[in-house]
C-alpha cells in the first residue's frame, strides 16, 4: 500500500519535470513524423516541430514557484533552485540555435536530418535533468543521456569516415572518464551511505576530519574531476576536443562547444559547491581543511587556457581553431570555479552566456561560408571582407568578443572573471589569463587579418539567405547589447548566488 | 550655441557621423566624406566654446556629467575636463577635424575608412574626458580596433604585420591596466555608499584604499603594471619597436593620428590614473622614469639620425620627444617642468601632426619617402619647402617656434632636480637638430633631381591642413601663455599632491 502523501507529493513534482516531458513529447511526434513523410523533402517541417517543442518546454517555467534550494521534488532526486531555472531556458535557447544553424547547413543531408533534430532535443533533455538533479545516481543518469546522444550526434554523418572517427574518440575518452566518475560516486556513497548530495555533504564535513576517510575522498574528489574536465574540455582530459569538433558537422561542434561544455560547469557548481566547501563570510565559501582543489584547479586552468591558445596559434582549420579556443574559454571559466565566492559563480553563468551567443555566432558564421562553397581552412576566408561584408563584420565582431574587447560582451565576461580571481586576491592566476588575452588576439585576428587585409585568390560569391541573415544578427544583438548595458543580466546573475 | 551636456556631445557627435555614413548608398562615396567632414566641425566649435569658457582658476573637474551606468559594479558614465584633459580635447577635436580633410584622397573601401575614423575619434576625446575607470578603460581599448583596420586595410606595403605588433604591444599594456583597475576596484571602499567603486576622484583619496592596498609589494606591481601599459603607448624605450612600424605603413591621416593623439594618452594616462592613485610610488618611481625619459631622448634622436626613410626618421623623432615629456613629469620638486611636459604634449601633437602631413603630401607626388632620393626640391616646391622648414625648425626647437618653449621649460625645470640627467638631455636637441637639419639639406637643397623636377606645388587642400597647425606653432612659439594658462592651476594641485 503506497501512501497517499506519497503519491501527491510525486504528482505535483511532475510538474517540475514539465519541461523535460514536453521536449520528450516533441521527440515522439518527431518521430513518428519522420516515419510518415517523405522525410528527404520536408526539412522545414522537422525544423518548425523541433523548435515549437523547444517553445513549449518553456511554458511550464512560468507556472512554477520561485526557485528555492530547499524545494526539492520526486523523492529528492531534483531541485528547484535558481540554478536549475536559469540553466533550463539557457539550453533551450542553445538548442534552438542549433537547430536553426543546422537547418541552413548542407553538412547534414536530408536522410539524416530529422535524426539529427531528435537527438539534439534529446541531449537538451539530459542537460535540463543534469541540472536540475541533487541525487548522484540521477546526476549520472543525465550525465550519460547527455553523454551517449552527443556521441550520436558526432557520429550522425554515417558514411563520413572523419565523423565516424571523431565519435568512436568521442566514446573512448567519454566512456573512460565516465567510468572514473562513476566510481568516485561509488566512493561517496561508501562513506556517507546515501546517494543525495545534501546528506553526502554533512558526511563529507565530519569525514575530513578522519585522516583515513580524508585519503578517501581526496582520492573522489580527484576522480570527479576526470568527468567534469573532460565535458569541460580542460586539462588533462581535453585531448579529444580538437578532432571532435574537427569531425563533427558543423552546426553539432557548435553545439557540444556551448550546450555540454556549460552543463559541465553547472555540474562543477553543482557538486563542489554543496561538497566541497562551506559557506564562510558573507559571499565567499571555503574549501574543506586539508583538501585544497581550488589550488589544483587554479593550476588546471592556467595551464588550460595557455595550453588552447598557444595550440590554437598553429591551426590554419577554423573549426579546430575555435576547438582549441573553446579548450581555452574553459580554462578562463575555470577561474569562476576557482575563486570560491558568489563573485566567483555569478561570474562563470554570466561568462557561459555571453559565450554561448558569441561562440555560436562564430560557429554559424563558419557553417554559413562552408556551405556556400568555401571551406573551413583560414585561406578561403582571404578577401572574404569585401565580398560577404554583412557575414565578415559579424564574424569580426564575434571573434572580438571571443578575445574580449571592449565594447562587446566577451570583454564584460571576462571583467567578471578576472574579478572574481582579483576579489580572492589570487593575482597570479589573473595576470596568467590576461597575458593568455593576448596571446588569443593573435590567433583571432589571422581571421579577421584574412577577410579584411589580405585580397582574394578565388573569386567565390557567397550567397547569404534571408533566413541566415537574421540568425546572424539575433546573435550579434546579444554579444553588441551586453557589452554595452549588462545590468539586465546582471541583475539576473546576481539574484541567483 | 553650446548644448547642455557638451562633452557628451563632443564624444558622441562623430559616432552620430559614423552612423549616418552606414546608411549612405556605395555610390555616392563624396557624400560620405561630406558626413565625415560634418561630424567632426560641431566638436571643434564647442572646443572653441570650451577654450573661452573654461574657468583657469579652477583646479577641479569642470563639465561634469555623472550617471549611473551598470548599478552591480557601481561603474557610472562620469566625464569631466580638468587642465590636464582640455589641451588634449583641444588638440583631438582640431586634428580629427583636419585630418578628415587630410583624408579626401581616400578612395578605396571609403565607407568603411570614414566609419572607423569617426570611430577612433570618438574614443579618443573619450579617453581624454571619462573620470571612471572602467570608462577609461572601454575608451581605451576601443581605440584599438578603428586602429587595427585603419592601418591594416589602408596601409602601405607591410601593413599586416604593422597592424597586428601595434595591437599586441597595446594590449599587452590594456591587459596589465585591466587587472590594476580591478585590484583598486576591490581594494577600495566609497565612503558614502560601502560600495566598491571605479571613479577616480574618489579613488585619489587615499582614505578610501584598504588595508591590503595599502601594502607596499602590491602598490609597487600596481604601479609598476600602470607604467609599463602607459610606456608602451607613449612610447618609452624600450617599449618602442611598435611605433616605427606602424608610423611607416600607417596612412598620412592615421599617422598623424596616431603622433598627434595616440601617443599622447601613455602621458595623460600617467597624470590622470598613476599619479593620483598612487602619488607615493610616482615620487619613490621619478628617478627611473626620468632615466626612461633620457634613454628615449637619446636612442629616439640617434635612430631618427640613421633612417632613410622619412616617416621613420619622424617615428624615432616622436620617440625622443615624447622622452622630454616623460622627464619633465617626473619632476615634482618644481612645477615648471610639469608644465613644460604638458605644453609639449600639445606642441608635439601640431609640430608632428605638420611633418606627417608634409611627408604625405610629397609620398603622394613621389610615392617614395627615401630621404637621399630627392634633392633640391626647393626650386620645384618652394612652398612647400617653407612649410616643411617651419615645421622642421620648430620640431628642433628653434627659440620663436612653440617646441622651444615646452622643451627648455622641461629642462629648466628637471635641471634642478636632476642635474646630470639633464645635462645629458640636452645633447639630444643637438642631436635632433643634427638629424633634422641634414634632411632638410638632403631633401630640399643640393643639386636638383631632375626625376621630380616637375612635381605640383602643394595644393590648396593641402595647404588648408597646415595652415592651421603652421598658426598655432608661431603663435605658441611667441605666447605660450593660451596653453599654460589653462594648465597651470590643475598641475600645480598634481604636483602638490604627489609630494604629499
Amino acid at each position: 500500500m503506497i501512501p497517499e502523501e506519497f503519491i501527491k507529493s510525486n504528482l505535483q513534482g511532475i510538474s517540475f519535470i514539465g519541461p523535460e516531458i514536453i521536449l520528450a513529447m516533441a521527440m515522439m511526434i518527431l518521430l513518428i513524423v519522420g516515419v510518415i513523410l517523405p522525410y528527404w523533402r520536408y526539412r522545414l517541417v522537422f525544423t518548425i516541430l523541433a523548435l515549437v517543442g523547444l517553445a513549449g518546454s518553456l511554458l511550464p517555467l512560468w507556472k512554477l514557484p520561485t526557485p528555492d534550494p530547499s524545494l526539492t521534488y520526486l523523492s529528492k532526486l531534483f531541485v528547484w533552485d535558481w540554478l536549475t531555472f536559469f540553466f533550463k531556458p539557457f539550453f533551450v535557447v542553445a538548442a534552438a540555435f542549433v537547430i536553426l544553424i543546422n537547418h541552413g547547413s548542407r553538412e547534414i543531408d536530408n536522410v539524416e536530418y530529422s535524426e539529427s533534430t531528435i537527438l539534439v532535443l534529446a541531449v537538451t533533455m539530459g542537460m535540463m535533468l543534469l541540472v536540475a538533479s541533487t541525487d548522484l545516481l540521477m546526476i549520472y543518469l543525465a550525465f550519460e543521456t547527455m553523454g551517449i546522444l552527443s556521441y550520436l550526434l558526432v557520429g550522425i554523418r554515417a558514411r563520413d569516415l572523419r565523423s565516424g572517427e571523431a565519435a568512436l574518440k568521442y566514446v573512448l575518452y567519454g566512456a573512460f572518464t565516465s567510468g572514473t566518475m562513476l566510481f568516485g560516486f561509488s566512493l561517496l556513497f561508501g562513506l556517507a551511505g546515501s546517494t543525495d548530495l545534501l546528506e553526502i555533504s554533512q558526511q563529507v564535513a565530519a569525514a575530513s576530519q578522519h585522516p583515513q576517510d580524508k585519503i578517501l575522498l581526496i582520492v573522489a574528489v580527484i576522480f570527479f574531476l576526470a568527468g567534469l574536465l573532460f565535458k569541460t574540455a580542460s586539462f588533462p582530459f581535453h585531448f579529444w576536443c580538437p578532432d571532435v569538433y574537427e569531425g563533427a558537422p558543423t552546426p553539432i561542434t557548435a553545439f557540444l562547444s556551448v550546450g555540454p561544455k556549460a552543463a559541465g560547469f553547472a555540474l562543477f557548481i553543482r557538486l563542489f559547491y554543496p561538497l566541497f566547501s562551506s559557506a564562510g563570510e558573507t559571499g565567499a565559501y571555503e574549501a574543506i581543511s586539508g583538501l585544497d582543489w581550488p589550488s589544483i584547479l587554479a593550476l588546471v586552468s592556467a595551464i588550460t587556457m595557455t595550453l588552447g591558445n598557444l595550440a590554437a596559434i598553429h591551426q590554419n582549420n577554423l573549426k579546430r581553431l575555435l576547438a582549441y579556443s573553446s579548450i581555452a574559454h574553459a580554462g578562463y571559466l575555470l577561474m569562476g570555479i576557482v575563486a570560491l565566492s558568489e563573485l566567483g559563480l555569478r561570474s562563470v553563468v554570466f561568462y557561459l552566456v555571453v559565450y554561448l551567443f558569441m561562440n555560436l555566432g562564430a560557429f554559424a558564421v563558419v557553417t554559413l561560408v562552408a556551405s556556400a562553397g568555401g571551406s573551413e581552412e583560414i585561406h578561403s576566408y582571404r578577401g572574404l571582407g569585401s565580398r560577404a561584408p554583412y557575414v565578415c563584420v559579424a564574424m569580426a565582431i564575434f571573434l572580438f568578443s571571443l578575445i574580449g574587447l571592449p565594447p562587446f560582451a566577451g570583454f564584460v565576461g571576462k571583467v567578471y572573471l578576472f574579478a572574481a580571481v582579483i576579489y580572492k586576491k589570487i593575482y597570479w592566476l589573473a595576470v596568467v589569463a590576461a597575458l593568455n588575452t593576448v596571446v588569443s588576439l593573435y590567433y583571432y585576428l589571422r581571421v579577421v587579418k584574412a577577410m579584411f587585409l589580405e585580397k582574394s585568390t578565388e573569386p567565390i560569391q557567397i550567397q547569404v539567405s534571408f533566413g541566415s541573415q537574421v540568425i546572424l544578427f539575433a546573435l550579434l544583438v546579444p554579444t553588441l547589447g551586453l557589452g554595452i548595458y549588462w545590468q539586465p543580466l546582471a541583475s539576473v546573475v546576481s539574484g541567483m548566488f | 550655441m553650446v548644448p547642455e551636456h557638451i562633452l557628451s556631445w563632443m564624444i558622441f557627435c562623430p559616432l552620430i557621423g559614423a552612423g549616418l555614413i552606414l546608411f549612405v548608398p556605395k555610390r555616392y562615396p563624396t557624400l560620405m566624406k561630406v558626413i565625415a567632414l560634418l561630424a567632426t566641425v560641431p566638436p571643434l566649435w564647442w572646443a572653441a566654446n570650451l577654450y573661452v569658457q573654461f574657468d583657469r582658476w579652477d583646479n577641479g573637474f569642470q563639465y561634469v556629467e555623472k550617471v549611473p551606468w551598470i548599478k552591480a559594479f557601481n561603474i557610472h558614465y562620469f566625464i569631466g575636463i580638468d587642465g590636464i584633459s582640455i589641451p588634449m580635447v583641444l588638440l583631438t577635436a582640431l586634428l580629427a577635424f583636419l585630418c578628415v580633410i587630410a583624408s579626401w584622397n581616400i578612395n578605396e573601401y571609403v565607407r568603411g575608412y570614414f566609419t572607423l575614423f569617426l570611430l577612433l575619434d570618438t574614443s579618443m576625446v573619450g579617453v581624454f574626458c571619462a573620470l571612471d575607470f572602467f570608462l577609461f578603460y572601454v575608451f581605451w581599448e576601443l581605440m584599438l580596433l578603428p586602429m587595427y583596420f585603419l592601418i591594416g586595410v589602408w596601409g602601405g606595403p607591410k601593413k599586416e604585420y604593422a597592424a597586428i605588433k601595434f595591437f599586441l604591444f597595446t594590449l599587452v599594456g590594456s591587459v596589465l591596466m585591466l587587472v590594476v583597475m580591478l585590484v583598486f576596484y576591490f581594494g577600495s571602499v566609497e565612503p558614502a555608499t560601502g560600495l566598491h567603486s571605479f571613479d577616480l576622484t574618489i579613488l585619489a583619496d587615499q582614505a578610501v584604499h584598504q588595508a591590503f592596498l595599502k601594502s607596499h609589494p602590491i602598490r609597487w606591481l600596481c604601479y609598476l603594471g600602470l607604467f609599463i601599459g602607459f610606456a608602451i603607448k607613449i612610447p618609452l624605450v624600450p617599449f618602442h619597436t611598435w611605433l616605427p612600424d606602424a608610423h611607416v605603413e600607417a596612412p598620412t591621416a592615421i599617422s598623424v593620428i596616431l603622433a598627434g593623439v595616440l601617443l599622447k594618452m601613455g602621458t595623460y594616462g600617467l597624470l590622470r590614473i598613476s599619479y593620483p592613485l598612487l602619488p607615493d610610488m610616482a615620487l619613490a618611481f621619478a628617478l627611473y622614469a626620468a632615466i626612461f625619459g633620457l634613454v628615449s631622448i637619446l636612442y629616439g634622436a640617434l635612430c631618427a639620425m640613421a633612417q632613410t626613410d622619412m616617416k621613420k626618421l619622424i617615428a624615432y623623432s616622436s620617440i625622443s620627444h615624447m622622452g622630454f615629456v616623460m622627464l619633465g613629469m617626473s619632476v615634482f620638486s618644481n612645477t615648471t617642468a610639469i608644465n613644460g611636459a604638458v605644453l609639449q604634449m600639445f606642441n608635439h601633437g601640431t609640430v608632428t601632426a605638420m611633418l606627417f602631413l608634409l611627408v604625405g603630401v610629397i609620398y603622394d607626388r613621389a610615392h617614395h619617402r627615401d630621404i637621399d632620393g630627392f634633392g633640391g626640391l626647393a626650386k620645384t616646391m618652394p612652398i612647400y619647402a617653407g612649410y616643411t622648414g617651419l615645421a622642421f625648425f620648430a620640431a628642433l626647437g628653434l627659440p620663436g617656434l612653440s617646441s622651444f618653449i615646452s622643451e627648455a621649460l622641461v629642462l629648466v625645470g628637471s635641471f634642478q632636480q636632476y642635474k646630470i640627467i639633464t645635462i645629458t638631455a640636452t645633447t639630444g636637441i643637438i642631436l635632433t637638430a643634427a638629424y633634422f637639419l641634414w634632411t632638410m639639406q638632403r631633401v630640399f637643397l643640393g643639386p636638383l633631381n631632375n626625376k621630380y623636377a616637375k612635381l605640383p606645388e602643394i595644393s590648396l587642400r593641402e595647404a588648408f591642413t597646415l595652415t592651421p597647425l603652421a598658426l598655432i606653432v608661431i603663435l605658441l612659439g611667441f605666447y605660450p601663455m593660451p596653453v599654460l594658462d589653462l594648465i597651470g592651476t590643475t598641475l600645480k594641485h598634481t604636483v602638490a599632491m604627489v609630494v604629499g
